[in-house]
């Protein structure tokens, strides 16, 4: 009896001697503190109320996407996280590795990590892709303490980036984004990305305007930054962009809260079902 | 005494024409007196401080006025340019270096030219600015005592550019101290040359400075001009230029303005040719009290010319800024093209701006345009800039050196244009 039970038993030396206990530490070790912590944030601009407590942990090393249709706040979170003013935060709070982020601006967040792919980026006529690459660099390295680079130290490190991405480094001279396809827009945000080497990075509606080789090219260029030590907010409509960024959490943002968290298999059955269920006007 | 044309104790008699001239200005000055707000074309800027008791007539020029360093937008690797130097509104000789001259180029001082070249001055001299009509055009003939005379004989392609200096200066007793210098540039047919006038203090005496230039390009001539004012933000620079564009001639003129208490470019080209090309652009960027007075007049006399404006401003604080860009396409001048545009970036709500551009089409087959916008930073450019690490401060001079930049980027001479641009720069990062 006694035996037979014991049989039943694990081995403890079968298990390499390891109690169940640890196995809990070791998640631990895996996920230790969330990189980004949201929290109950509410925000409005004027007296209208976009975003109604949201909640979200995001750890290092996870890519998180953010669905939702049009209208649900979307966009309004990925501007609140980089810094955008016309928002009032009327509650709630985000932090990044610990540090809150709400009452940093734009360019300390950018020091301190946080980087947003925009949308629509913006052109710049009269300034150069390389005087703004470099400028935004050195601001970076700057209050990160880091040496900043001289003329040729960052034409090599740019170049270096511009090919491990498979880009040329043509559109350097250019003006900043002016004359830009969509996808050539799309690729200097990740370069910038490259560059910047953010904690955070979210892409906002990445695949908007965007074809389908343009699309795949861009996002190549996003997985090839994917690492342990990078988390990434990926905020999209529709799920295509998520058949080549592939994320870990999916989140439905709708009627500015998170409605409901799942896998990546959570995206394919808003792809076929749409946010309907979420109260959402699809036509809009 | 005010600033008036009744003294001019300090006047080298000269000979009888010019006598002739200088009391015929005086004349029309007292007839016309400082222009006021109530004439159209100073509505937006008023000569009031220039009526205080205080101004004096600058003593000629003395050799123990040390200007210091002298500006040149030429690199040290380049052949030196041809440069005139004047102090307080007269000409320095021990300054200036005017050494390798091509024959037949002359380029000098204006009262030195009496001697030689008597009569091309006479032939030249008023016969473009309007002392009847323009009161600071009367002053300065009235008080004529200096200034420069550049004669380019024709055919003549001058590599090298001509640069004329002038630097006011003054001492903490000195009162209040003006000027009536005159540039007159004649320019031979096929002649082609480079002109870059620097205006700056020395010190921050309050000074005025009322230049008159006269431009005479001939048949297919080419100038490029090019001035910087960046006086000190006491002083007064009164600046009216008049140039006649024979046929085929093209002017490229450029006028970076950052300096003066109040400052006034009055332009007046005349397309007197056929074929004749104006290029008329200009950068102001002004902060503080100050107050820039941009005044143009294209004249289309003639058939198939081309003028084309663009200005572009930057205010801050109380600035106040004046674009007055009139367009003139005469009876018979057909096929003019002639186009203008003005923009300004206001950088604060207290900043001033009056536009007021203006076509006058007399002709039925032409193509004229003018624009004018005023607007401020772009705040999503700004936030792009500064979610990418740039700090505020920094990315506003960006965008600022951005929107300058167009209108930099269309002077010819790549080396003026570089010179120019760092003069931008500097006013974005002062100190």
């Amino acid at each position: 009896m006694m035996s037979a039970f014991c049989a039943a038993l694990p081995d403890p030396g079968a298990c390499g001697g390891t109690p169940p206990l640890k196995w809990t530490s070791r998640d631990q070790e895996r996920k230790p503190e969330p990189m980004l912590e949201i929290t109950n944030l509410h925000a409005s601009v004027g007296d209208r109320p976009i975003l109604k407590g949201i909640d979200l942990t995001v750890h290092a090393g996870q890519v998180h996407a953010i669905m939702g249709p049009n209208g649900s706040g979307k966009s309004t979170l990925s501007y609140i996280l980089a810094g955008r003013e016309g928002y009032t935060i009327t509650e709630g709070s985000v932090t990044l590795d610990g540090r809150d982020l709400l009452t940093q601006s734009p360019e300390e967040r950018a020091a301190a990590g946080v980087f947003l792919a925009f949308q629509y980026p913006v052109e710049i006529p009269g300034v150069s892709n390389a005087t703004f690459l470099k400028a935004a660099l050195n601001g970076v390295r700057r209050r990160r303490g880091e040496k900043e680079l001289d003329a040729m130290e960052f034409l090599k490190l740019t170049r270096t980036k511009c090919r491990q991405l498979g880009m040329t480094d043509e559109m350097l001279k250019r003006a900043v984004n002016v004359g830009f396809s969509g996808g050539e827009k799309k690729r200097n945000e990740v370069l910038q990305m490259a560059l910047l080497d953010p904690r955070l990075a979210v892409l906002d509606e990445t695949d908007s305007g965007l074809d389908i080789d343009a699309l795949r090219i861009v996002s190549d260029g996003v997985n090839a930054l994917r690492g342990p030590d990078r988390a990434m907010l990926v905020i999209t409509h529709y799920q295509r962009l998520l058949d080549h960024i592939v994320p870990d959490r999916v989140h439905v943002l709708a009627h500015g809260r998170i409605q409901r968290s799942g896998g990546k298999e959570l995206a394919l059955e808003l792809e076929a079902r749409g946010y309907a269920e979420f109260g959402a006007d699809e036509a809009a | 005494m005010t600033l008036n044309a009744e003294d001019h104790s300090h006047l080298t008699p000269g000979p009888p024409w010019l006598e002739a001239l200088r009391t015929e200005g005086r004349c029309h000055f007292a007839q016309l007196g400082l222009p006021t707000p109530r004439q159209e074309a100073w509505r937006f800027t008023n000569l009031a401080p220039l009526t205080q008791p205080r101004w004096q007539i600058a003593p000629p020029a003395s050799a123990a006025l040390n200007p210091g360093p002298l500006p040149s937008v030429v690199p040290a690797d380049h052949p030196p340019s041809y440069r005139l130097v004047f102090v307080n509104g007269y000409w320095r000789p021990d300054l200036s270096s005017t050494s390798g001259m091509p024959n037949g180029m002359v380029l000098t001082g204006l009262a030195a030219a009496l001697i030689d070249h008597a009569d091309l001055i006479e032939a030249h001299l008023g016969r473009l600015a309007r002392a009847d009509t323009q009161a600071l055009v009367a002053l300065n003939t009235g008080l004529l005592a200096s200034g420069a005379l550049l004669v380019l004989p024709p055919g003549l392609m001058l590599e090298r550019p001509v640069e004329v200096v002038m630097i006011g200066t003054g001492g903490e007793s000195d009162p209040p101290l003006a000027w009536h210098p005159r540039l007159l540039v004649v320019a031979g047919a096929g002649s082609r040359a480079t002109l870059i006038e620097h205006h700056l203090s020395q010190t921050h005496h309050q000074n005025c400075a009322n230049l008159v230039t006269e431009l005479f390009l001939g048949a297919g001539a080419q100038m490029r001009h090019y001035k910087t004012q960046r006086e000190n933000p006491a002083s007064f620079h009164l600046a009216t230029t008049s140039g006649r564009l024979d046929r085929d001639a093209s002017y490229e003129g450029f006028l970076l303005t950052t300096g003066g208490r109040l400052s006034r470019n009055e332009v007046r080209l005349v397309l007197d040719g056929p074929g004749a090309t104006a290029t008329l652009n200009g950068a102001y960027l002004v902060r503080g009290q100050q107050h820039c007075d941009t005044t143009t007049l294209i004249d289309h006399a003639t058939p198939g010319g081309t003028s084309s404006q663009l200005f572009k401003g930057v205010l801050d604080d109380e600035a106040w800024a004046v674009f007055q860009g009139r367009v003139l396409v005469r009876p018979g001048a057909q096929r003019t093209d002639g186009q203008q545009l003005h923009r300004a970036l206001l950088l604060s709500d207290r900043a001033r701006i009056d536009a007021k551009p203006e076509l006058e089409i007399h002709a039925d087959d032409v193509k004229c345009g003018h624009g004018a916008t005023v607007g401020d930073l772009d705040d999503d450019a700004l936030f792009y800039l500064r979610a990418r690490g740039i700090d505020r401060d920094a990315a506003r001079s960006l965008l600022i050196a951005a929107f300058i930049t167009e209108t930099i980027a269309r002077i010819t001479d790549p080396v003026v244009a570089a010179a120019f641009e760092s003069l931008a720069d500097g006013w974005l990062t002062p100190g």
